[in-house]
């Protein structure tokens, strides 16, 4: 009797194994990387570049970049049913000092097909004023005059006016402020970045491309001469910067790098 | 007779020089006993409440972790001229505690009386310097590093670190220091370092008029408040963008380099010089505003006496070159044209900014 009982356990463990074991195969999961890359029109913007080349936005203003900090947050995978596995968290990508550029997070990603997206900012539930010292230590908080909070972006350098002067840009982008006498409207202006189709495998790179030409152009062809500092607390211009920040992203190359 | 008309002295001898043993051992068991696996013991930083929730953790290497033994040496080092070539100048020479630790001359002369070209930089909680940079030029990695440095500067310290260690090994109490700091009383420059940075990092200021208002013990003043209107306000004194957005970067700096347009063309190319980045020429450490009240003069090279003068440059002084840095955004009508009362206002606030218990405490004092 004891001997039956011993098989039939055995045989039970066995089979439960076969079962964590199959699920595992045909489904494992993997980790996932991101690369952001930056480029103006196609062309990649090295280190080299920043302060020197000389870029022509979509309203004819000669410029040049010296610095673009941009944060990202809450990457999600869908699948086909609409069901989303969400990275939670953030990563402030330095371009110019290639300071994380490569994104690696902890949490892994079932092999599968998917929809990849991601949240450009912070949304509103995840922009609360003094969270994250870390970002503190990256000064890239926002006044309390302005919903305090944290940049979703700082892109400057120079351009050439209508006079002919070299001037400052300070392309700043937060939660969009209308501040009045009496009270402070604020609208959300993160925005959801869809890329495409992805197939999630071992060892996977997504290429995240920003072209940062787009942040002048569509659909608001940005005059510098008009729109070129003092931008956070106007509230019309960070609308039409989170508008045209919706073309500006793509996805890139996607590699497979042994681990 | 004789024989025992001395034996009190005998045994009086005999007593001295079993005692004198006894110490003698004891001070060589002391040193063996610090050289096979003693350990100092650990001491926390004394981190304000606000630091602990605004702020990342501080540094501290893994490698260097803060002790009670370390820090007393530390302390010791800070203030000793040993150090020094001519055993004249030490540490605190030139960062004095009334003076924020750094110095009211505009450029601190060294033991050959040669001045430097910078202003002495203020030491506070440079722990929480997450970008590890340190000088105006930013030149050392690690405090540590940073501590190597003045001793062997020609127009500083102006010393070799081999006769440094020299001179401490030879001292009578320095051995038996490192000993209990380090677990050995073999001294290097490294353990050197080591000490005094952990003493750097104890220097911590995080009471100002402004903390105390953020721990709603007090109320700010109207000309303070105006003032840090002004500080955060984008069209006016816009400073957060590269001394901190209150109320959570307490340090208030960004601890990165910027052109401010102080000049047309430079004599120091600041961070250039180190990076060799023509881009980078002419750009320097942005100072924390804690402790105004006690760190003039102003600027990498002390060019500014007093606050009006550093708050007039910003506000109609900007002079533009190549690197300026963007955030220098009105130099095109020479800056941001605060007005009088705006200008009053800003000094208020950046006063509000000074811990006058920082430059008094005790604990931070050569006793």
């Amino acid at each position: 009797m004891k001997k039956h009982i011993l098989l039939v356990v055995a045989a039970l463990v066995l089979v439960a194994c076969k079962d964590v074991d199959e699920a595992a195969v045909l489904n494992p999961n993997r980790n996932v990387t991101f690369n952001f890359t930056q480029n103006w029109e196609g062309d990649e913007i090295t280190n080299a570049d920043y302060q020197t080349t000389e870029y022509t936005n979509a309203h004819g203003e000669t410029m040049t970049i010296s610095k673009l900090r941009y944060l990202i947050s809450d990457i999600a995978f869908t699948d086909e049913n609409g069901d989303s596995t969400i990275i939670k968290g953030y990563n402030l990508v330095n371009a110019r000092e290639a300071t994380n550029t490569q994104y690696k997070p902890a949490k892994k990603i079932q092999e599968g097909t998917y929809t990849l997206s991601f949240t450009f900012g912070f949304e509103k539930e995840d922009n609360i004023d003094g969270a994250y010292p870390d970002l503190t230590s990256a000064d890239w908080n926002v006044p309390e005059d302005l919903g305090g909070g944290y940049h979703f972006m700082q892109l400057e350098g120079t351009f050439i006016d209508n006079t002919g002067t070299v001037a400052p840009y300070l392309y700043h982008t937060i939660r969009a402020a209308n501040k009045t006498d009496d009270a402070l409207e604020l609208q959300d202006t993160s925005f959801e970045v869809d890329l495409g189709t992805v197939t999630v495998k071992e060892g996977v790179v997504y290429e995240i491309k920003m072209d940062v030409a787009e942040w002048f152009k569509n659909p608001n062809e940005w005059d510098l001469n008009e729109l070129n500092s003092n931008l956070m607390g106007n509230f019309g211009a960070q609308l039409k910067m989170s508008e045209n920040g919706r073309t500006v992203f793509s996805l890139g190359e996607t590699t497979i790098v042994e681990e | 007779m004789t024989v025992f008309k001395n034996i009190p002295t005998f045994v009086l001898t005999v007593a001295c020089a079993l005692l004198i043993s006894s110490c003698a051992k004891e001070e060589t068991n002391k040193t063996e006993q610090a050289e096979e696996g003693y350990e100092p013991t650990p001491l926390a930083l004394q981190t304000p409440v606000l630091f602990q929730e605004k702020l990342d953790s501080p540094v501290i290497p893994a490698d260097n972790p803060q002790t009670v033994e370390g820090v007393a040496l530390g302390k010791k080092l800070f203030f000793d001229p040993i150090l020094s070539g001519n055993n004249t100048l030490a540490c605190a020479g030139c960062h004095i505690q009334e003076e924020g630790f750094s110095d009211s001359r505009q450029f601190s002369p060294g033991i050959d009386g040669v001045e430097g070209r910078r202003n002495s930089m203020p030491l506070f909680n440079l722990a929480w310097n997450h970008k590890e940079t340190f000088f105006w030029d930013g030149r050392a990695i690690s405090l540590e590093n940073q501590a190597l440095e003045p001793v062997i500067d020609p127009v500083e310290m102006h010393n070799t670190w081999p006769n440094a260690v020299s001179s401490l090994q030879a001292a009578p109490e320095y051995p038996e220091l490192f000993a209990k700091a380090f677990g050995t009383s073999t001294i290097d420059s490294t353990l050197v370092s080591k000490a005094i940075a952990q003493f750097v990092r104890t220097l911590i200021s995080g009471n100002s008029r402004y903390d105390q208002y953020l721990r709603g013990e007090i109320e700010l003043t109207q000309a303070e408040q105006n003032g840090l209107n002004v500080y955060k306000d984008e069209e006016r004194g816009d400073c957060f963008h590269c001394h901190g957005t209150p109320p959570n970067n307490l340090l208030w700096t960004d601890n990165d380099f910027h052109n401010n347009g102080l000049d047309k063309t430079f004599d120091d190319l600041g961070r250039g010089a180190i990076t060799g980045d023509p881009r980078e020429f002419g750009l320097f450490k942005t100072p924390s505003l804690r402790n105004l009240a006690y760190t003039a003069p102003y600027m990498h090279d002390g060019r500014f006496e007093t606050l009006e003068e550093v708050i007039d440059h910003y506000s109609e002084g900007l002079v533009y070159s190549e690197t300026i840095d963007p955030l220098m955004k009105a130099v095109g009508e020479g800056g941001v044209q605060l007005s009088e009362q705006d200008k009053q206002d800003l000094k208020a606030f950046l006063l509000a900014l000074s811990d006058e218990s920082f430059i008094n405490n005790p604990d931070f004092q050569n006793k």
